[in-house]
């Protein structure tokens, strides 16, 4: 299976725990993967303005970079990314003056006609390599570990780029029991974080953090599981100020989901990249002798 | 105005032009609006707006510009689309709400400011929360 892999800003900086686990994942399950040359920042959301197409341009524009690659699919790790790089490829797909518009400004590229299919990384794990094929491939199970599973908003709304389109969102528990780890009852799964408003409203934001973490301590979870990069600033690295501040009643780890998967198929943890997560989450492995 | 003021209508307080420009820029027909107060219900920052999301549509239909853009409503939203997905009437009101911060950031009137940012956050933060943030709170 060849597949082009899109990484995007963040996972090559900040979010290197999300990226390196991934890709050293990718090539234990023998995804044949290979990461898009010359792409660019996707823009990291979908413009929403009718009349707002420029910022259409730089998502369309490592589709095309997909197409002279010779694939047809394009696999994300990062949330926002795919949200955003599906939203344009469905607006090229679907909005033939639009289309029209945004090729004929790019008029050093080829047309593009939305014919990639844009896809998370946690579909591929569902869809191509298949939970029974994953089962097989486990050698360090996560014995007794009890996790809230987060999607966040943008791998599930809007609902023509949802990754689970039965508006039941049921992926990462199945991830999460293929691992052999215990998914709990979590009534926040697909709330907001806060996103983007710990820049400009962050007391927002970190109260929307709060509402989130507070839904994962009562259902008993030790950790939470996420893809998303902003969302584990909001909820991860921000637990400090929470904590300081007396919002929370506890801590909880958060781990990204390729993190979970590079440690059950008996990777080096060292690819994990946990010194980029909070201190408790490499500790909570060790105490529960996953590590 | 206070919240709890009545709002009076008349044809001077009604501004078709603002009524139209938002139409336009989200290309939602707001009017549809039933006032259900779904949107209200799945927003994850109902308890910071001064008033609610159903509060300003019926605001933006009834064209009272400025009261819609003397709340901070749309400011708050964090285009999680949970209102959008939920609404009965199937208008998009993460478009509409895009809309509103487009007219004040069209006048070049920033929300947010990076200068007011300190050095550690930017160290900290992850690019796509700058990114993001700077889209849809800087014009």
């Amino acid at each position: 299976m060849k597949v082009t892999y899109y990484p995007g800003c963040t996972l090559k900086t900040k979010a290197k725990n999300l990226e390196d686990a991934a890709v050293a994942s990718m090539a234990a399950l023998g995804i044949d993967f290979e990461e898009l040359p010359r792409w660019n920042c996707c823009g990291a959301v979908h413009s929403l303005a009718d009349d707002d197409l420029i910022h259409h341009v730089a998502p369309v524009r490592d589709l095309i970079r997909v197409i002279e690659q010779g694939s047809q699919k394009v696999v994300t790790l990062c949330s926002m990314c795919y949200n955003t790089l599906a939203r344009a490829n469905l607006l090229m797909r679907e909005d033939e003056e639009k289309r029209k518009t945004i090729n004929g400004f790019m008029d050093e590229e080829i047309d593009y006609l939305g014919e990639v299919d844009v896809l998370h990384f946690l579909e591929v794990l569902r869809d191509e390599i298949g939970w029974d094929s994953l089962r097989n491939r486990i050698e360090v199970p996560l014995d007794g570990l009890k996790v809230a599973s987060y999607y966040g908003c943008t791998l599930l709304r809007p609902k023509d780029v949802s990754i689970e389109p039965t508006g039941n969102p049921a992926l990462l528990n199945r991830l999460i029991i293929t691992l052999g780890g215990t998914p709990v009852e979590f009534d926040a799964a697909s709330a907001c974080c806060g996103s983007y408003q710990i820049l400009g409203n962050p007391e927002a934001a970190l109260a929307a953090a709060k509402n989130i973490l507070d839904e994962a301590i009562k259902s008993g979870a030790e950790a939470i599981v996420l893809s998303c990069p902003l969302c584990e600033y909001n909820l991860g690295k921000k637990q400090e100020k929470l904590l300081q501040d007396e919002m929370l009643s506890r801590g909880i780890p958060t781990f990204y989901f390729t993190q979970l998967l590079a440690i059950s198929l008996g990777l080096d943890f060292e690819t994990c990249r946990f010194e980029l997560n909070e201190k408790a989450c490499l500790e909570l492995l060790k105490n529960k002798r996953i590590l | 105005m206070s919240d709890d003021m009545p709002i009076k209508l008349s044809t001077r307080t009604i501004k078709n032009s603002f009524i139209n420009k938002v139409r336009e820029l989200s290309g939602q027909e707001f009017n549809k609006c039933m006032q259900c107060g779904m949107c209200t219900g799945s927003c994850p920052m109902a308890e910071q707006f001064d008033i609610s999301p159903r509060r300003i549509i019926r605001m933006a239909q009834c064209g009272l510009e400025e009261s819609v853009v003397d709340h901070k409503t749309f400011w708050l939203c964090a285009s999680c689309y949970n209102c959008s997905v939920n609404c009965p009437r199937g208008i998009d009101i993460a478009r509409v709400m895009e809309a509103l911060r487009l007219l004040t950031l069209r006048k070049n009137i920033d929300y947010a400011e990076l200068s007011g940012l300190l050095e550690e956050e930017i160290r900290e933060l992850p690019q796509i929360a700058l990114v993001s943030g700077f889209r849809k709170l800087t014009g």
